[in-house]
């Protein structure tokens, strides 16, 4: 089978969830016969109709508002947010209805809603084009929020967050649209690995990176590269960061003694602490360093000339991982 | 703006109780019929009354009182066909009683027993929704689902003149114009958004805002339960006959307070409630019944005797109304198993377990 880019493998997994289901939706801006401002749902309005390919109205609280209002009504809607900067105008509908309704009516009106989301920097885009604001969606009881790292995952990872019951937001690593892998059409969803299981894709010795997304590739770059200097890193895959799989990380670091954190979004309050918060409690007796994070800075996401200093890069993981291990 | 309503209010029965004709819209009633609107408008006055009351002895941490605006309620919501569907904000207590919703079942949100209480699919009826304005888009969501599926429902959708400012209004708006959808948004200007009176929200009469977005607006009295129920009904026909939205602005008066937490003293003048007093929705039906011979003394003691009787069980069933299992509010966070949600209810549960004699 032949290479297929994620964006590819993201529309091959519409493409089967549209088949699959007369229930699913998709709606967004740009996303009928332009097929989305980066070809993610190319020819699926011509193939599906514009009933269930929908160019939506250039309102992004629409987009979700309604999609709860087809939920209520036995659709399966996948919205598209042009990019990560955009979803804020939907932000009230994602945290006070999107996430709240099951629990609201005592599970009467699920949500099956997945909220697709180009994500992340390292594109050379202009202001609110490049952020990762997947803490605000893990802070919030009720969402699911899944990022893949590769076109296998991504292709498998968007039918099962459109087939789950709860409202998923899907960060896709838009800077990896271009990577390349093989993956299998015919796969059977019920076969495929959990999405909520974290995965390890590169087993080490020395150190345990954990990381998700678009800094994948980049740590298992930066593992490739100290495996020269005789440092032997983990890498893990969270895959999804709510649940996150806390237990996969927990039995790596108690392999590795040390874990770094990595993620493009700003240290700050973001996943990393979280994930020390919990590693430091589950594994205390076997951690033999503080838990390292490296992300984005407190800064707003700063003008693309710069965002090379800004995100996490092979040099600044690796000067991570060289901070756990100096203890 | 007139502070009547102007000449484009849509009314069939005056202030004064005599039936009016409108070249446009007309309702014809039997006068059981017409008996059973009073009694709907009769009995939510009570429920509301009622739960203003138990607010008050503490039974209630708020209310949010519909008085004045039972007209506008009870006429949309007997409007509706079994099969459309209804999306309230937390004031709708006229539309929920058209709906089926029990009274009791609207006190478990205002107790703090629930955050909903009861199951929209079985009623049709969204629950209430507090974020202002939000329920539009939804009301707006389902509407393009019942094109989907082939239906020939509709939708109506409820808020208020402060709600006219949201953006979510504005975008349902707009959603629903360019999908042409099967949706009536029923705006109860009650003339008061919390302290703010109409003139900060809007320069032009709400109903006007349609013009914009390119669907039908129309200006009805709010109190006269008789226009309500035309307009709506005309206006839920145009939906399912595909002719898309339709703005309703029913013209009314908040004659409480925007909830049991607020002072309208300290931002209204009584004038304006006396004047509105004497427009009052219940007094005017009253008035036709009685004049056309349709309802005598012992109708309407008939009518309050039911709503004493109601008023009791009211009372008894609110105080009997249970506190929810602690644990429950780890119940339904997730439709699916969520195992950080399962790992806090565990964790709750032995802390509690490790008190001496159960739970703390």
């Amino acid at each position: 089978m032949a290479a297929t880019t994620m964006a590819k493998a993201i529309n091959a997994g519409l493409r089967k969830a549209l088949e699959n289901d007369p229930k699913v939706l998709l709606m967004g801006e740009d996303i009928g016969k332009l097929g989305g401002v980066f070809r993610v749902t190319d020819g699926l309005q011509k193939d599906f109709g514009e009933s269930r390919v929908i160019d939506s109205p250039l309102a992004e609280s629409g987009i979700v508002g309604t999609a709860v209002g087809l939920a209520m009504r036995g659709f399966r809607p996948v919205v598209e947010i042009q990019f990560d900067g955009f979803v804020f105008p939907a932000f009230d509908q994602i945290v006070t209805q999107v996430a709240k309704h099951n629990a609201r009516s005592d599970g009467r009106t699920p949500m099956p809603i997945t909220i697709r989301i180009p994500y992340g920097g390292g594109i050379g885009a202009v202001e609110h084009h490049s952020e990762s604001p997947e803490a605000y969606f893990a802070h919030t009881a009720g969402l699911r929020v899944m990022s893949p790292s590769n076109p296998l995952d991504a292709f498998v990872m968007v039918q099962q967050a459109i087939a789950h019951p709860d409202p998923v937001i899907f960060l896709e690593p838009k800077r990896r649209y271009w990577d390349k892998a093989e993956i299998d059409e015919g796969l059977d969803l019920a076969a495929a690995p959990s999405p909520f299981a974290a995965r390890v894709v590169r087993p080490g010795s020395s150190v345990t990176v954990a990381c998700y997304g678009p800094m994948v590739r980049t740590c298992l770059e930066a593992a490739t590269a100290a495996a020269g200097d005789g440092v032997d890193i983990e890498v893990v895959d969270l895959r999804t960061i709510s649940p996150l799989d806390v237990e996969t990380v927990a039995a790596s670091v108690r392999r590795t003694g040390r874990l770094v954190v990595v993620h493009e979004a700003p240290v700050f309050l973001g996943l990393g602490a979280e994930l020390a918060a919990r590693i430091t409690e589950e594994c205390f007796y076997s951690l033999e360093a503080p838990v390292i994070r490296v992300g984005g800075y407190h800064t707003p996401y700063p003008p693309s000339r710069l965002e090379e200093d800004y995100l996490p890069d092979l040099d600044r993981v690796l000067d991570g991982v060289d901070r756990a291990l100096a203890f | 703006m007139t502070a009547d309503g102007g000449p484009e209010l849509v009314q069939l029965l005056t202030p004064e109780g005599e039936r009016v004709h409108h070249p446009e819209y007309d309702v014809d009633l039997t006068d059981e019929q017409l008996r059973g609107l009073y009694r709907d408008l009769v009995l939510v006055r009570r429920v509301d009354a009622e739960a203003t009351a138990l607010q008050r002895q503490g039974e209630l941490g708020l209310w949010a009182q519909c008085i004045g605006q039972e007209a506008a309620q009870v006429g949309s919501g007997r409007a509706l066909l079994p099969g459309d569907f209804a999306f309230p904000t937390y004031r709708e207590h006229g539309v929920a009683w058209a709906r089926g919703v029990q009274p009791l079942q609207l006190l478990g949100l205002f107790r703090g027993v629930t955050n909903g209480g009861w199951d929209p699919h079985e009623h049709n009826m969204a629950l209430y929704t507090i974020v202002i304005g939000d329920q539009t888009l939804h009301a707006v969501g389902y509407a393009m689902g019942m094109q989907r599926d082939g239906s020939d429902d509709a939708v109506i959708c409820y808020f208020g003149d402060g709600a006219t400012s949201q953006g979510d209004v504005n975008e349902a708006f707009v959603f629903s114009a360019v999908y042409n959808a099967p949706v009536v948004f029923f705006c109860q200007n009650n003339q008061w958004a919390i302290s703010e009176p109409l003139e900060r929200q809007t320069r032009i009469p709400l109903y006007r805002r349609a013009d914009g977005f390119g669907f039908p607006g129309v200006r009805v009295d709010g109190n006269d339960v008789l226009a309500v129920l035309a307009v709506t009904t005309a206006a839920l026909q145009a939906a399912r006959e595909g002719q898309g939205p339709t703005l309703v602005e029913a013209f009314t008066y908040r004659m409480g307070a925007h909830t049991t937490s607020d002072d309208p003293t300290r931002y209204r003048v009584s004038a304006d409630l006396e004047a509105w007093k004497l427009k009052d929705p219940i007094e005017r039906l009253r008035v036709y019944l009685a004049r056309n011979g349709w309802a005598d003394s012992d109708y309407f003691a008939s009518v309050e005797a039911e709503a004493e009787a109601m008023a009791i069980h009211l009372r008894d069933g609110c105080r009997a109304l249970p506190n929810p299992v602690p644990t429950s509010m780890f119940d339904h966070v997730y439709a699916a198993p969520h195992p950080l949600v399962e790992a806090e209810k565990a964790e709750f549960s032995a802390y509690h377990a490790s008190f001496a004699g159960g739970e703390h």
